[in-house]
């Protein structure tokens, strides 16, 4: 049993400040209230499609399933103008195959990699993953850090195991997974922050989740590592991206998500270098809406394609 | 690595136009009369005065509507049609007088999108906050006061509570329709009757409430609505047949009701300006601190009596906060009350437009230093950007009196005790708001300070339980919870 060094997690909060949580809440149900409508609306609409990541993460995923995935990332939906997405993201035993469809593409190849969801896996393995998968094709890597580490107050080990992570990605960028539910506080999700944006690159990630527990990315734990990422950039000039994952599912809540960026972190922000959707049913409903301020009309779900409830 | 006490360098965030918002306006219709007359005896009526005044919309400088100036014969009528009204009400069973305020809150909640509407172009603060703030509570006022109604016996073990007659009010044009509700609810509840003056500028949500009193079927002449000036509200105020006076607004005016009703034997509760200190400690959570501060002064324009107009910030994180709230600033909408994205909307009047106009112009002669973040105001209507003074100290006149509006003055303390002397350095006492990680802090503030109100790690709070009101030149008397029944009876 490592000793608990609760210290080291009180040290890092008393110099990157706390978090109220009635505030924060508090602050992010108003980005509910804004009325976002006509051509604000579209524009947010395909800002967010060229945001996504999506997603298969199943046990049951197939090179066909991939290969499907991959098309509707490249082409979301028949007759609509909207962009690709930004990228499709699946295990590492699936990155040759998207390779096959999307390589020299807009579309990049995330791969969730180091014994992703748990991360209990020895290093070494953990290592060897991220590089099978960078030298399968991958242009991003998923990581989950160590919450075990993180909350028996090894602070250090969780910042040393992300920095070589980093260095195993070699040039493809790196999305570090909080996994803030199990980090359970607003307190810990900002710390657990600053400890990761320390160690990355410019252009590196910072995400809420892996999809794989019961609660996912909040407009709260978005907004604690949105001022995480702005007082960090203001203190080093180190732009950091954010990816909220799981659990966004309407476009409704995309466009949220999208305020709570643009009156957060400003323009420089709103594009997808520096923000990403990691999701999968989000990319339909966002298509869904597109359709309807084009057309008017909301069609069925079935004029959607794979809008099957499985990808 | 340090993000809270490293000075931010040249680097900067942009808040441009890449993702503009297209207007948003809310389309309800505010179903506004194009003429009212006085609300006395159950109708509506021509004045006795027959002079009737405009009423413009602050946010376009338009034309409402007309309404009655109530002159003195009028303002006796109402007191003789309340006073008529007296005794069959209160003597209604409370359970009954109970039925008709929870008929008015259900009736107050099912016109709230119109009520909403007619409350911001009347006003000029943003939508967002009628429609999420001023009428929800409101209806809470109503509600909560209905369940008291026949309840009264039980407020004060061994006593009960008996009703003081006819009570005249006199309300300001900050909250228009929430403070009738703060006045109304409780008289009736009680089982008083009602003489209400609606502030001259703000006096359409009154006028739309009669319509309410009407449709929930409330006897004649319990409540009764006057419109005018200073003249009218002199009238209500000094009134033979007034048992109580209950005023809400500004200190001289207090003052000047004080002195006029002394020896008359008229019970009397004011709440009026106040000057409140935000306190904010070096080990606040300060990204949600800067946010309480923005809603403690910006909030309807500042157009608050309990505002936190003073943020005292502990010195070691001024820097810190002051460039947080500034990047905050920039977020802030200001513009179109009706936008549903408005988040600052017109100053009230003129006249209050002039006056802080005035005393922001007295912060910089007198040294100040003045931000305020570049933002595009309409060109008709009163409008005045969101306003923050640093390098403040107490001697400034900006630091003393109650500005009223969008105004932020900015000074510094180093140890709790200089807060303390700081924060409670003003004629005023009406609330006060601190930021601090650790509770033993907070509680002990809370009670040096003397405010009526003390908010911990958050400010302008309101809920119809928790009693509302001032020490000092703030008034007294308090405002909802079981104390403001108190206020509005005799205990028997």
């Amino acid at each position: 049993m490592p000793s608990r060094n609760l210290s080291a997690i009180r040290r890092l909060l008393d110099e990157v400040g706390p978090v109220d949580p009635t505030g924060i809440e508090e602050r992010v149900a108003k980005y509910g209230t804004r009325s976002v409508k006509k051509a604000a609306k579209v524009f947010g609409l395909n800002l967010a499609v060229s945001m996504v990541d999506l997603t298969t993460l199943e046990g049951k995923d197939t090179p066909g399933k991939v290969a499907s995935l991959c098309q509707k990332a490249l082409h979301p939906h028949q007759g609509l103008d909207c962009p690709t997405t930004a990228a499709v993201c699946v295990y590492p035993a699936m990155v040759k195959h998207a390779a096959k469809i999307v390589k020299g593409t807009e579309v990049k190849i995330a791969s969730v990699a180091t014994a992703f969801p748990s991360g209990q896996a020895p290093l070494k393995t953990r290592l060897a993953e991220v590089k099978a998968a960078v030298a399968d094709g991958a242009d991003e890597i998923d990581m989950v850090i160590n919450r075990g580490a993180f909350l028996a107050g090894e602070l250090s080990l969780v910042q040393d195991e992300i920095a070589s992570v980093l260095e195993a990605c070699g040039a493809a960028t790196l999305k570090v997974i909080l996994e803030t539910s199990e980090l359970e506080t607003y307190d810990n999700i900002r710390a657990a922050s600053f400890l990761a944006m320390q160690v990355l690159r410019p252009g590196d990630f910072i995400k809420t989740s892996t999809g794989k527990t019961s609660a996912n990315a909040t407009l709260g734990n978005n907004q604690v590592m949105l001022e995480a990422i702005r007082d960090f950039y203001l203190s080093t000039g180190t732009e950091i991206a954010m990816k909220p994952a799981g659990g966004i599912r309407t476009a409704k809540q995309a466009l949220t998500f999208l305020i709570a960026v643009k009156e957060t972190l400003g323009d420089a922000w709103l594009n997808n270098q520096r923000y990403r959707f990691g999701a999968s049913g989000l990319l339909n409903d966002l298509l869904r809406q597109l359709v309807k301020e084009k057309t008017g009309c909301y069609q069925a779900p079935y004029h959607f394609s794979e809008s099957a409830s499985s990808y | 690595m340090s993000a809270k006490r490293t000075k931010s360098p040249a680097r900067e965030l942009l808040f441009g136009d890449l993702w503009e918002f297209d207007p948003a306006p809310e389309s309800a219709n505010p179903y506004i009369d194009p003429r009212y007359g006085l609300f006395i005896n159950g109708k509506f009526g021509a004045p006795k005065s027959r002079k009737y005044f405009d009423s413009i919309n602050p946010g376009n400088e338009e034309k409402l509507t007309e309404i009655a100036l109530a002159g003195e014969a009028d303002v006796n009528a109402a007191y003789e049609a309340a006073a008529a009204a007296f005794t069959p009400w209160s003597k209604l069973p409370g359970a009954e007088r109970g039925k008709y305020l929870y008929r008015i809150a259900r009736l107050l909640q099912d016109r709230s999108r119109e009520f909403a509407v007619a409350e911001t172009i009347d006003g000029g603060k943003p939508i967002k906050e009628s429609r999420d703030f001023d009428l929800p509570m409101a209806a809470a006022h109503f509600f909560y006061h209905a369940g008291w109604a026949d309840k009264l016996d039980y407020v004060t073990p061994g006593r009960t509570l008996a009703p003081l007659g006819v009570v005249g009010q006199v309300i300001p044009w900050n909250f228009p329709l929430l403070m009738l509700a703060w006045k109304i609810a409780p008289a009736l509840a009680t089982g008083n009757t009602v003489v209400l003056k609606p502030a001259e500028t703000t006096s359409i949500t009154a006028l739309k409430f009669a319509t309410i009193l009407r449709d929930a079927g409330l006897p004649p002449g319990v409540v009764n609505i006057v419109t005018g000036a200073g003249e009218t509200g002199k009238a209500v105020v000094t009134h033979p047949l007034a048992a109580k006076v209950a005023f809400t607004g500004s200190t001289a005016v207090g003052k000047w009701i004080q002195h006029a009703i002394a020896g008359s034997g008229k019970k009397l509760t004011l709440e009026l300006g106040g000057k409140a200190a935000n306190i904010v400690f070096d080990d606040a959570p300060l990204d949600q601190a800067v946010e309480g501060i923005v809603n403690g002064i910006f909030f309807n324009q500042g157009h608050v009596c309990c505002a936190g107009s003073r943020l005292l910030v502990q010195e070691s994180i001024a820097d810190a906060v002051v460039s947080k709230l500034k990047i905050r600033l920039r977020s802030l909408r200001v513009g179109d009350p009706l936008d549903k994205n408005t988040d600052i909307g017109a100053i009230n009047s003129k006249q209050q437009l002039e006056k802080i106009q005035g005393l922001v112009e007295s912060g910089v002669s007198e040294g100040a230093e003045l931000y305020q973040p570049s933002c595009s105001l309409p060109k008709k209507g009163f409008y005045f950007p969101p306003t923050l003074f640093s390098e403040v100290s107490q001697s400034h006149r900006i630091a003393n009196e109650e500005i009223f509006g969008p105004v932020l003055s900015i000074m510094t303390f180093r140890t709790p005790s200089e807060a303390i002397e700081k924060a409670n350095n003003t004629p005023y006492g009406l609330s006060a708001g601190i930021w601090s990680d650790k509770g033993s802090r907070v509680l002990k503030m809370a009670s040096e300070l003397r405010a009526g109100v003390v908010w911990a790690n958050t400010f302008n709070k309101f809920d119809p339980t928790s009693p509302f009101g001032g020490f000092k030149e703030s008034g007294f008397g308090r405002e909802g919870g079981k104390q403001g029944l108190l206020e509005y009876s005799n205990l028997i």
